[in-house]
C-alpha cells in the first residue's frame, strides 16, 4: 500500500496567505469566544464541591435541584454524567459555611427527596424508597488550592514556551523557534476558543492535554524544519518557498500516517473512556487535527515571511570547521 | 550487513526480560488477606508477634499461604474470602480479648498474589492511584502562622519566668503580632535582659527600641528557629495524624508532606468520609493527676475497684507494668500546658528519661503541686477515645520548678522514645483545614480501570493492524517495538511504584500513539532511500540514522512540555505527566534500539537481498507495480 503517490512538490507556499488569513480568523474566533463566553472551568480551578451519585432509576434533575436550593444552595448545578441514572452535583464555593463539610449535607439533602423519580401521586412514596442516591464520588476543592492550579497551569504553559523556544533556536534557527511557538500556541488557543464556545469542562486532565499537545505538535514544526534544513543544504537553486513545499511535501505521508495513529488512540478514548476522559480526549482530537494544519502550514509561511534562506544554514555550517563535506562527515 | 555487535543485542535482550519480569506482578492479580498493625503507639510490631499470628491460625485450623511482616504491619496472605473472615476472627480474638481497648487493628485487605520470589526482587504490581481503587483523599492545610504564635505565646511565658528567676525587673512580656515586647524601666535593667536571654534563649533576634517613656526589647524568632517551628510543626502533625490512622484499620494509608505546609492523606478503601474526617480531627489529651496511696495500697479496695467499683472521686488504672492504680479525678494538668517532650537520658543515673516542657502557666502549677506532694506519686495519663491509660505513674522526689519535668525510672530507650513521641502526639502542633476532600467509590474505581485499559487497547490494536497493513513486516516489527514500549513503560512504573491513575492510563495511551511516530519516521525514510535507488541493506542503515536526529529532535520537544507539567503539576496531572515523561523514555529506546534489533536478525545477515518487506513502493514516473523491488 502506499497512500500518498505525490508526483511534484505540492505548491502549498503558493496559498501561502490564505493559509494565514483563515489561521488569523479562526484565531480571533477563539479569543472572541475566549472572552465573551469565558472558559467552564471544573471546580479543581474555582474551588467548590462536586458529587457523584448513581440511583437505580433514572432521577427527575429538576426535583434535586429545587430539593438542593430549598436546602440552602445557593446555584446547584445538577446534570447527568455517562448516562442517565448517573447524576453530577456541583455546589459553589461559599464563604459563610463550613466548606468542608457541603458533601454531608449535600448527600442529606438528596436522601430527603429519595429518587427524585418522575412518578407522582400515591405510589411515589413506595417507587422512590428503592431509588435512593448511591454516592460514588465526592470532591471538594478549598478556595487556596483553585488560585494556586491556575497559576501553576500558566506557568507550566510559560516554561513549555520557553524551553521550546530555546530547544529550537539552539538546535535551527532563531526564526524557526519563533514561527514554531507561534503556530502552536494559535493551536492552543483554538482548543480553549473550542471550549469556550461549546462550554465544556475545563479541568486539570484538559489542561494536561493541552500542554502534551503543544509539546505533540512542535513535533511536526521540527520535522518539517529538519527537512527544510536538509533541502536548503542538499539542493542548490531552489527558492525558499520550493524548499519549503519540497519539505512539506516529502514529510506529509509521514505526517498524516502518524496523527492518524496518534488520534486513533484518541478516538478509543472518546468511545471507550467514559465521561472521565470525554474532555480529556476532546482536547486531544481538537489539538491534534489543528497540529496538522498549524505546524505544517501555519508554521512554514512564518518562516518563510521571516525570511529563512540557504545562506543561514550553509554560511554557519562553513564557518564551524573546513574540510567538512556536505554530508558533515570530516576527513 | 546490518548487524549489532554482541553487547548490544545482549542489551536489548537483557532490558526486554527484566521488562517482562517487573510487568509479571501485575497480571497475578490479588488475593485476599488480613492486615495486622498497631493502633498504641507504644505497642510495635515484632518478629514474636508473627509467630504468635502463626500460632493462633494453627490452633484455628484456618490455612494461610504466608505471612509477612514490614515496619508497620504483618498481613497474612489467604485463600479465599471465606478463610479470610476467619482468620481475621480468630487473629482478632487472640489479640484483643477486650473489644473495648484494643491493642491491634486487624483488617481485611487485598495482597498482590504474585509469588514470593518475585515479591522478594521488589517486583510488585503497580500502585493505583485512588481513582483506580477507590477511597478518601485529604489535602490538608498546616497554620503556620498558628504554629508560630503558639510558640510565641509560651516563649513569652518562659521569658516571665527566666526573667524572675534571674532577678531582672522589667515592666511587662507581651506578644505584638509576630514579636514579643519586653519593656523596662532602665537600661542598665534592659543591659542585664539582653545578656541573659542571649545565654538562654538563642532562638530569639533581640532589638533595642524606645516606645514613649518605656524602654523596649524587641525579641523576634530567627528564620531558622522559625523554619525549625514549621518542620516540626509539620512533622508533628503527620505523626498525629498516624497514629490516628492507625486505628481506622486502613491497608495502605498514604500520609505525606506537599510542599511546605500541606498534607496529602489519602486512605484506600475508606468511604466513610464523616467518619474518617472525625478522626483526622480528633484530639488526644494529655493529663496529670494525683495518685491516691493510700487506697492504692489497700488491697481490699484495690480489687473492688479492679471489679469496677472504684472509691469515690478516683479512678481505676491500670499501669504499663499491669498493676492497678487509683488515680483522683481532680486533673492537676492538662497536655495544653506541654509545649514539647524529647527522649533523653537522666542526667545523674543516665537512664532513660522522657524530659517534658511545660508553658509558664504548667510550670507554675508543676511546682506548687509537686512542693505540696513531694515522696507522693503523680499519674501521667494519655486520653484517647475518652478513655485514660496510664503512660506512667513516678513518685516526686522534690519540688519541680522551671518547667522542664523528667519522667525516668523503669524504661528502656525505645520506650522512653515512644512515650515522647505518645505525649507529643497527643496533639497537633498547629491547627489544620480540609482544604481539599475527594471520595471516590470502588466500584467508579473499577469502572475506570476498565475504561481505561479498554481505550488502551483498542487503540493499540487499530495502530497495530494499520501498521501491518501499511508496512507489512517493517509494520510488524513497529508494532513488535511498540509492544515493547508498553512492556518498559509498565515495568518502569511498577518498579518505581510510582502512582498510576486515570489520566496516568490516558497518559499510556497517549504515548504510544506518539511513539509509533518514530517507527513511522524510519520507515518513511527506508521507503524513500529505496525509492532513490539504494540497495536494501544500505536502505535500511540510512533510513535508521537519518530518521535518529529527527526521532530526537521531536522527542525533546514533547519531554519539555512533560517535565513542565511534572514541575507544575499536582494530582491528577502529576500522575499524567510521570508517565507521559517515562513513555517518551522508553519509546526512544524501544523505537529505535530495540526495532533495529528485530530488522537485523530479520535482514542482518542476508548477503543478498534484493527486496525488503515494507509495503508495495510508488515511485513518480514509474507506474509498474513491482516498484517494490530496488534495483
Amino acid at each position: 500500500m502506499e497512500f500518498f503517490r505525490i508526483r511534484k512538490d505540492i505548491p502549498f507556499m503558493r496559498h501561502a496567505l490564505v493559509f494565514n488569513v483563515i489561521s488569523l480568523i479562526t484565531f480571533l474566533a477563539a479569543v472572541f469566544f475566549l472572552a465573551t463566553k469565558g472558559l467552564h472551568f471544573s471546580i479543581e480551578f474555582t474551588g467548590g464541591t462536586l458529587l457523584e451519585v448513581s440511583y437505580t432509576q433514572a432521577p427527575d434533575l429538576e426535583r434535586i435541584r429545587k430539593a438542593l436550593e430549598a436546602d440552602g444552595f445557593a446555584d446547584p448545578q445538577v446534570q447527568n454524567f455517562g448516562s442517565s441514572r448517573d447524576v453530577l452535583i456541583r455546589v459553589p464555593l461559599t464563604k459563610n459555611t463550613e466548606s468542608a463539610k457541603v458533601g454531608e449535607r449535600v448527600i442529606e439533602s438528596l436522601q430527603k427527596v429519595p429518587g427524585g423519580t418522575q412518578s407522582a401521586g400515591a405510589g411515589d412514596t413506595a417507587t422512590s424508597a428503592a431509588n435512593t442516591p448511591t454516592l460514588k464520588r465526592v470532591e471538594f476543592v478549598g478556595p487556596q488550592v483553585g488560585k494556586e492550579l491556575a497559576e501553576d497551569g500558566a506557568l507550566a504553559l510559560l516554561l513549555v514556551i520557553i524551553g521550546i523556544v530555546v530547544y529550537l533556536a539552539f538546535r535551527f534557527e532563531w526564526r524557526f523557534a519563533v514561527s514554531a511557538i507561534i503556530a502552536n500556541l494559535h493551536d492552543v488557543i483554538i482548543i480553549l476558543g473550542v471550549f469556550a464556545l461549546f462550554q465544556w469542562e475545563f479541568s486539570l486532565p484538559v489542561l494536561a492535554a493541552v500542554l502534551a499537545v503543544l509539546g505533540y505538535s512542535v513535533n511536526e514544526s521540527v520535522i518539517v524544519f529538519d527537512r527544510v534544513r536538509e533541502t536548503f543544504k542538499k539542493k542548490r537553486g531552489l527558492t525558499t518557498p520550493q524548499v519549503l513545499d519540497h519539505a512539506i511535501t516529502s514529510t506529509i505521508s509521514r505526517t498524516i500516517i502518524t496523527h492518524g495513529c496518534t488520534q486513533a488512540m484518541a478516538t478509543s478514548m472518546l468511545v471507550f473512556g467514559g465521561a472521565a476522559l470525554h474532555y480529556f480526549a476532546m482536547a486531544l482530537t481538537i489539538g491534534i487535527l489543528f497540529g496538522i494544519y498549524s505546524s505544517v502550514l501555519v508554521a512554514s509561511p512564518l518562516v518563510m515571511w521571516m525570511g529563512v534562506s540557504r545562506e543561514q544554514f550553509v554560511k554557519a555550517k562553513k564557518d564551524k570547521a573546513e574540510g567538512v563535506t556536505e554530508d558533515g562527515a570530516c576527513v | 550487513m546490518n548487524r549489532y555487535p554482541l553487547w548490544k543485542n545482549v542489551t536489548v535482550v537483557i532490558a526486554l526480560m527484566l521488562g517482562l519480569l517487573y510487568t509479571l506482578p501485575n497480571f497475578f492479580g490479588e488475593v485476599p488477606a488480613v492486615q495486622v498493625s498497631s493502633v498504641k503507639a507504644t505497642i510495635k510490631i515484632e518478629p514474636r508477634l508473627l509467630s504468635r499470628i502463626e500460632d493462633v491460625l494453627k490452633s484455628a485450623a484456618v490455612a494461610h499461604n504466608g505471612l509477612y511482616a514490614d515496619q508497620n504491619s504483618i498481613r497474612v496472605r489467604l485463600a479465599d474470602t471465606d478463610t479470610q473472615l476467619k482468620a481475621k476472627d480468630a487473629i482478632e480474638k487472640a489479640l484483643n480479648p477486650d473489644p473495648t481497648d484494643a491493642s491491634y487493628s486487624v483488617a481485611l485487605n487485598l495482597l498482590s498474589a504474585s509469588p514470593k520470589w518475585l515479591s522478594d526482587m521488589h517486583a510488585l504490581p503497580m500502585y493505583l492511584g485512588l481513582d483506580l481503587r477507590g477511597g478518601v483523599h485529604f489535602l490538608l492545610q498546616v497554620d503556620m502562622k498558628g504554629a508560630i504564635t503558639k510558640r510565641l505565646d509560651s516563649t513569652a511565658a518562659d521569658l516571665r519566668s527566666l526573667m524572675r528567676d534571674k532577678n531582672v525587673r522589667h515592666a511587662g512580656i507581651n506578644r505584638e503580632g509576630q514579636n514579643i515586647a519586653i519593656k523596662f524601666r532602665e537600661a542598665e535593667l534592659r543591659e542585664k535582659a539582653k545578656a541573659v536571654l542571649a545565654d538562654n534563649q538563642p532562638d530569639l533576634l533581640l532589638v533595642e527600641a524606645q516606645d514613649g517613656a518605656d524602654l523596649k526589647l524587641v525579641a523576634t524568632l530567627k528564620p531558622e528557629a522559625h523554619k525549625r517551628i514549621q518542620e516540626f510543626a509539620i512533622k508533628q502533625n503527620i505523626t498525629t495524624l498516624h497514629n490516628r490512622i492507625n486505628e481506622l484499620g486502613v491497608a495502605e494509608p498514604v500520609i505525606q508532606q506537599q510542599g511546605a505546609d500541606r498534607i496529602v492523606v489519602q486512605l484506600p478503601g475508606v468511604q466513610d468520609t464523616a467518619k474518617a474526617k472525625d478522626i483526622l480531627g480528633r484530639t488526644a489529651t494529655l493529663e496529670v493527676r494525683m495518685v491516691d496511696d493510700e487506697a492504692s495500697d489497700n488491697p481490699a479496695t484495690m480489687e473492688l475497684a479492679a471489679k469496677g467499683q472504684p472509691p469515690l472521686g478516683t479512678d481505676y488504672y491500670v499501669e504499663r507494668g499491669g498493676r492497678g492504680l487509683l488515680v483522683k479525678k481532680q486533673v492537676v494538668l492538662t497536655g495544653e500546658r506541654l509545649t514539647d517532650a524529647q527522649p533523653g537520658f537522666d542526667n545523674q543515673t543516665h537512664e532513660p528519661a522522657v524530659h517534658l516542657t511545660l508553658d509558664s502557666a504548667g510550670a507554675r502549677i508543676f511546682k506548687d503541686v509537686t512542693r505540696e506532694s513531694v515522696g507522693k506519686r503523680m499519674a501521667i495519663l494519655l486520653i484517647e477515645k475518652g478513655k485514660g491509660e496510664v503512660v506512667t505513674a513516678p513518685v516526686i522526689r522534690t519540688e519541680i520548678g522551671g518547667g522542664r519535668v523528667q519522667i525516668s525510672g523503669r524504661m528502656s530507650t525505645v520506650e522512653a522514645n515512644d512515650v515522647a513521641l505518645l505525649l507529643r502526639a497527643g496533639s497537633l502542633a498547629a491547627p489544620m483545614d480540609i482544604i481539599e476532600e475527594r471520595t471516590i467509590g470502588p466500584s467508579l474505581g473499577a469502572d475506570n480501570i476498565a475504561k481505561g485499559f479498554n481505550s488502551t487497547k483498542w487503540g493499540f490494536i487499530a495502530i497495530a493492524v494499520f501498521m501491518s497493513a501499511y508496512y507489512l513486516l517493517f509494520g510488524l516489527v513497529s508494532v513488535l517495538a511498540l509492544s515493547a514500549n508498553l512492556l518498559f513503560l509498565v515495568a518502569l512504573l511498577s518498579l518505581l511504584q510510582a502512582t498510576l491513575t486515570l489520566p496516568g492510563i490516558a497518559a499510556i495511551a497517549l504515548t504510544l500513539g506518539m511513539a509509533i511516530d518514530a517507527n513511522v519516521l524510519i520507515n518513511e525514510r527506508v521507503r524513500e532511500e529505496l525509492r532513490s535507488g539504494s540497495s536494501p541493506q544500505a536502505s535500511i542503515t540510512a533510513g535508521y540514522e537519518r530518521a535518529w536526529a529527527t526521532i530526537l529532535d521531536s522527542n525533546v520537544t514533547t519531554l519539555i512540555a512533560g517535565v513542565a507539567l511534572l514541575i507544575f503539576g499536582s494530582g491528577p496531572v502529576r500522575g499524567f505527566a510521570v508517565v507521559h515523561c517515562l513513555g517518551i523514555l522508553t519509546s526512544i529506546f524501544s523505537s529505535v534500539v530495540v526495532s533495529r534489533g528485530l530488522i537485523n536478525l530479520i535482514y542482518g545477515r542476508r548477503r543478498k537481498l534484493d527486496k525488503l518487506s515494507i509495503g508495495q513502493l510508488w515511485k513518480p514516473g514509474a507506474e509498474s507495480a513491482a516498484a517494490g523491488a530496488a534495483e
